[in-house]
This record gives C-alpha cells, structure tokens and sequence, in this order.
C-alpha cells in the first residue's frame, strides 16, 4: 500500500457505530431467544473449568468449537459482511479456530482442560467470565440498551475473549496454534471499535495482550 | 433571548420543509436554483454541491436506515442537487443508493458517479457491471480510477468505454493528500474528465499544485472530505460561528467550510456525505447567496487554522 504511514485507523472504519450498533440489535432480535441456550451452555463451561476431566474437556472444546462455527456463519458471514467486505475474508479466523478446537481438543485429545492454581489459573477463569458476564453488560452500561448486548456463543467478540479464558486454561503445546486466531480476531475487533470510539475497545486488545502473555508465562515456568 | 444554536436552526429548516417529503419528488418545484459549475470538458453545468456515500450509506440491509438515506437523497434531489458519488469499496452504499433511486423512481436530473476499485485489470469490467446493477441505472455518467489503484489497466477500458458511448466521463481519485505526484503526472498525460482530492480549510495541498493542473488542463474537481469525515465539524462546532460569516451568507459552521471549498474556481463539485436531512439541504444551500472572496477565503483558512 503506498504512502502506508498516512492512513489511519479510520481510513479502514466503512461503517458508522450506529449502523454497526443497529445491525446487533437486530441481529438480536433474529435470533433471540438462542442467547439463554448459549448462556446455558457457557455457564456449563464455567462449571468444568473449576473440575475439568478428559472427557469434559473434550465436550468444551466441541461446544466453543460449534458455537464459533455458528457465529462465524449467523453474524460475521450473514450479517456484518453486509457493512464490511473485510469480514468475508475475517470469517476464516473463527472458523480456523473452531477446526482447531475439534480436531486438537475434541477429536485427538492433544489439548485438555487443566485444574490450574495460582495467578494464571484465576486470570484464565475471570477472562471467560469477563467474556461471559461482564462483555454482555457493557451495552446497557454504556447506554445502548440491552438490545444491543453482545453475547457469548451469539457475539464474536465475547466468544473470543471467552475462548482466550478457555486457552489460558489449557495444557498441550498445540495451543499456541490454538491461541492465534483468537488473537487476531481480538486485534482487529479492538481496533475497529477504538476507530469507532467505542468505550470497551480496550477489552478485546487486552484479552489478547494477557492470553498471550499467560501462554508464555507459563512456558518459562515449565523450563 | 438567548441566540439560536445550530441545533435550532436545522430543526426550523426541518420543519419548514418536513410537508415537502410527503408528496411524490416530481410535485415539487426547487425552492432555490444551486450554483452550478461547467464541467470544462464538455460545457455541461452540474451544481457545485453533491452527496458522497462514504460511511454514511452503508447500512446494509438495515429497512428503517435505508429508508433514512431515501430520505437524504430525496431531499438532495429537491433542493436541486445532482451528483451523487459512491464505489464498491464502500460496503453496501451502492446497493443503498439503488434502493434510494428505485424508491424516488430514478430522477431524471441525476448524476451517477462511481469508481472501479480493483486491483486487476481484467476484472474491471465485471465490477464495473456490478456497480451499476447495484445502482440500477442505463449506464454511469462518471467512473474513476479509486484511489489509482490499477489505474495503467484501468484507465484505457474506461476511456474505450467513453469512446463507445457506455459512459460519459472519466476520471481519477486519491484522499487525504496521498499520491500527489503521480496525480499530477495522470492530469498531464491523460484525457481526463474529473480528478477527485480531498480538499478543505485545514488540508489545502491541493491549492499549490492540483487545482492550478485542473483549471489549466480543463479538468473538473470533485473534492471528498469537505469535512474531514466529521472531525472538522466536532473541532469548530466547540467555537462560536464568527459573526463575519452572516457576510456570506452562512449561517453555520457547514456552510462557512463548503463556502470556503466551493468558491475556489477550480472546484467543481463538493460531496459532502450525511445520514440527516436537514444537514444535506444546510449543505446544498450552502451554495446560495454570496461567495467569498480571496480576501475572505484567507480569513476563514486563518480562523478555521487557530481554532
């Protein structure tokens, strides 16, 4: 891209938050009431991230892998492609992510559920409720209403921090791989609501900045 | 009594003309003539004053904000305005456009300009047809290079189809002051019609060289970010509007910023963008009453400049 340093984060934003804003609210009202099904199921995540087992881990991994699939496919494909062409191609981070989850969590096994102690277990579990209870919040604290709450399993946005808590808890190399993806999407999600001057812009920028830096904590740790 | 804000005035203005969006666009007679600029080219006169559809008409399939640019442009159209400037990079705004002209059953007196924005050559056509599917007209009046991207491959296919009477004008496009010299270079050597640059109280590169190329070229202007996608606005609107402006007619801070533009001679037509109907009349008329003179464009540049 030439003369690259003049553009701005705005020169890439094609949308205004109203529209943007509008778009969630219906998209809410479409799909209501599947958000009370996607709460349920990541009340049940919560629960099995405080006494995972092989075979429970097996059946989280498949769940965020089905829901990411489902958001890629409702939201980011059908609905937010319609204002941003650029989500056609962004699309491929969720469901890479949702490949990687059950083909590394659910199907081989090679990434499991560990009980973790100390800083970073507490920092994976609050970055899933964050995504799970405080990321649906922010709407109405923010004066959007609750029709335009984004919610886990049903929003990108809370699904990814939700999905980085889940990986903050997670043992087998392979979830750095894991961990990628959700990243990007964080990025990009952070810098298209701070464009919009958005008020939770931070969270899903600084969701990616502790995932990775749990990740590689952890990796000192273990040497 | 306390002085009215902009608020009040572009509420009155909406009041005023709230019994003209209730009757078919062809019942009404054009409360104003705009001021109209001759596209050097070919003589032809279109008003200084259009709309864009950046950010602003890209809301999807979204019913009741659609309904809201139909709004916008019906009240464009009344007031007299012609050009209405869009491209496939913009989201849904072409399709939006289309929805717009289908529902005011495609006034006659529009402009349609749009932009291939591609980076192969050979797929310029494609888009091209695409474009003016979404748009749902004949053929377009004006199709630029946007942002020169491809531009070598693009052009010629852009000047062939003029050739073969497919289109009317051609032209090229940048933002933000980006790519200056290679402009410059495409104004000398090619035929063109229309060069599109940002322009503005604060962003006034063009001045030195562009738009001195554009007058002795014989090529038309259209000037984007007017506003600088809302951000001059913000600034200025925290200031009090001088009382030197009630000299040329403005009457808020928008009209002083296109009066400013739009009374550069080389300029031919400013595309401002908004999703408000009192805004795009504020805007259209902005082309009535006095013009600035140099002596007045200096102040307003110096004014706008301290703020």
């Amino acid at each position: 891209m030439p003369e690259w340093w003049s553009y701005g984060l705005s020169d890439f934003l094609l949308f205004s938050p109203r529209t943007y804003y509008r778009l969630i609210e219906r998209y809410n009202e479409t799909v209501w009431p599947l958000h009370l099904l996607a709460a349920g199921l990541g009340l049940a995540i919560a629960m099995v991230l405080r006494r995972p087992t092989a075979a429970r881990s097996r059946a989280v991994f498949a769940t965020v892998a089905l829901l990411w699939i489902w958001v890629s496919w409702s939201f980011v494909w059908n609905r937010y492609a319609t204002i941003n062409w650029a989500a056609s191609y962004l699309v491929w981070l969720p469901l890479i992510e949702a490949g990687l989850l059950l083909w590394l969590g659910a199907m081989s096994g090679r990434l499991t559920l560990v009980r973790r102690a100390g800083v970073w277990g507490y920092a994976g579990i609050a970055t899933f409720l964050v995504g799970l209870v405080l990321y649906p919040m922010f709407a109405p604290m923010l004066g959007r209403g609750l029709s335009q709450a984004e919610v886990f399993g049903v929003m990108p946005e809370p699904t990814a921090v939700a999905t980085l808590g889940v990986l903050l808890l997670t043992e087998g190399s392979p979830r750095w791989l894991a961990v990628v993806p959700m990243v990007l999407w964080c990025l990009t999600a952070g810098a298209t609501l701070y464009a919009m001057r958005s008020a939770e812009a931070w969270l899903p920028a600084a969701a990616a900045i502790l995932a990775l830096a749990g990740l590689r904590a952890r990796a000192i740790a273990a040497t | 009594m306390s002085q009215p804000t902009r608020r009040d005035l572009l509420r009155a203005l909406a009041a005023g003309t709230a019994a003209a969006f209730l009757s078919p666009l062809s019942a009404f007679a054009q409360p104003f003539a705009p001021l109209t600029r001759s596209i050097p080219s070919s003589g032809e006169s279109l008003p200084v004053v259009g709309l864009g559809t950046w950010i602003t008409f890209n809301v999807g399939d979204d019913p009741e904000l659609r309904d809201e640019c139909t709004a916008v442009m019906k009240a464009f159209f009344r007031e007299g305005g012609r050009l209405i400037d869009s491209s496939p990079m913009y989201g849904s705004s072409q399709q939006v456009v289309g929805y717009g002209l289908s529902k005011l059953e495609r006034p006659s007196t529009l402009f349609c300009a749009d932009k291939v924005w591609i980076g192969s050559g050979e797929e310029g056509p494609a888009q091209i047809e695409e474009s003016r599917s979404r748009w749902g007209i004949r053929r377009f009046d004006l199709l630029q290079v946007h942002n020169l991207l491809a531009w070598s491959d693009h052009l010629p296919k852009l000047l062939a189809m003029k050739r073969g009477g497919r289109l009317r004008y051609v032209g090229i496009t940048t933002s933000e002051g980006r790519r200056h010299g290679e402009i410059e270079g495409i104004m000398r050597r090619e035929p063109i019609d229309f060069v599109q640059v940002s322009y503005n109280a604060l962003d006034r590169d063009v001045e030195t060289r562009i738009l001195p190329l554009a007058q002795d070229r014989g090529i038309a202007v259209i000037v984007n970010r007017p506003f600088q996608q809302g951000s001059l606005i913000r600034h200025v609107a925290r200031h009090r509007l001088p009382a030197w402006a009630a000299d040329i007619g403005a009457t808020s801070w928008a009209q002083l910023l296109l009066k400013f533009i739009i009374s550069h001679p080389a300029v031919t037509c400013v595309i401002p963008a908004t999703t408000q109907v009192p805004h795009v009349i504020e805007n259209v008329r902005s082309s009535s009453g006095p013009m600035p003179d140099a002596a007045m464009r200096a102040r307003i540049a110096t004014h706008v400049a301290q703020l």
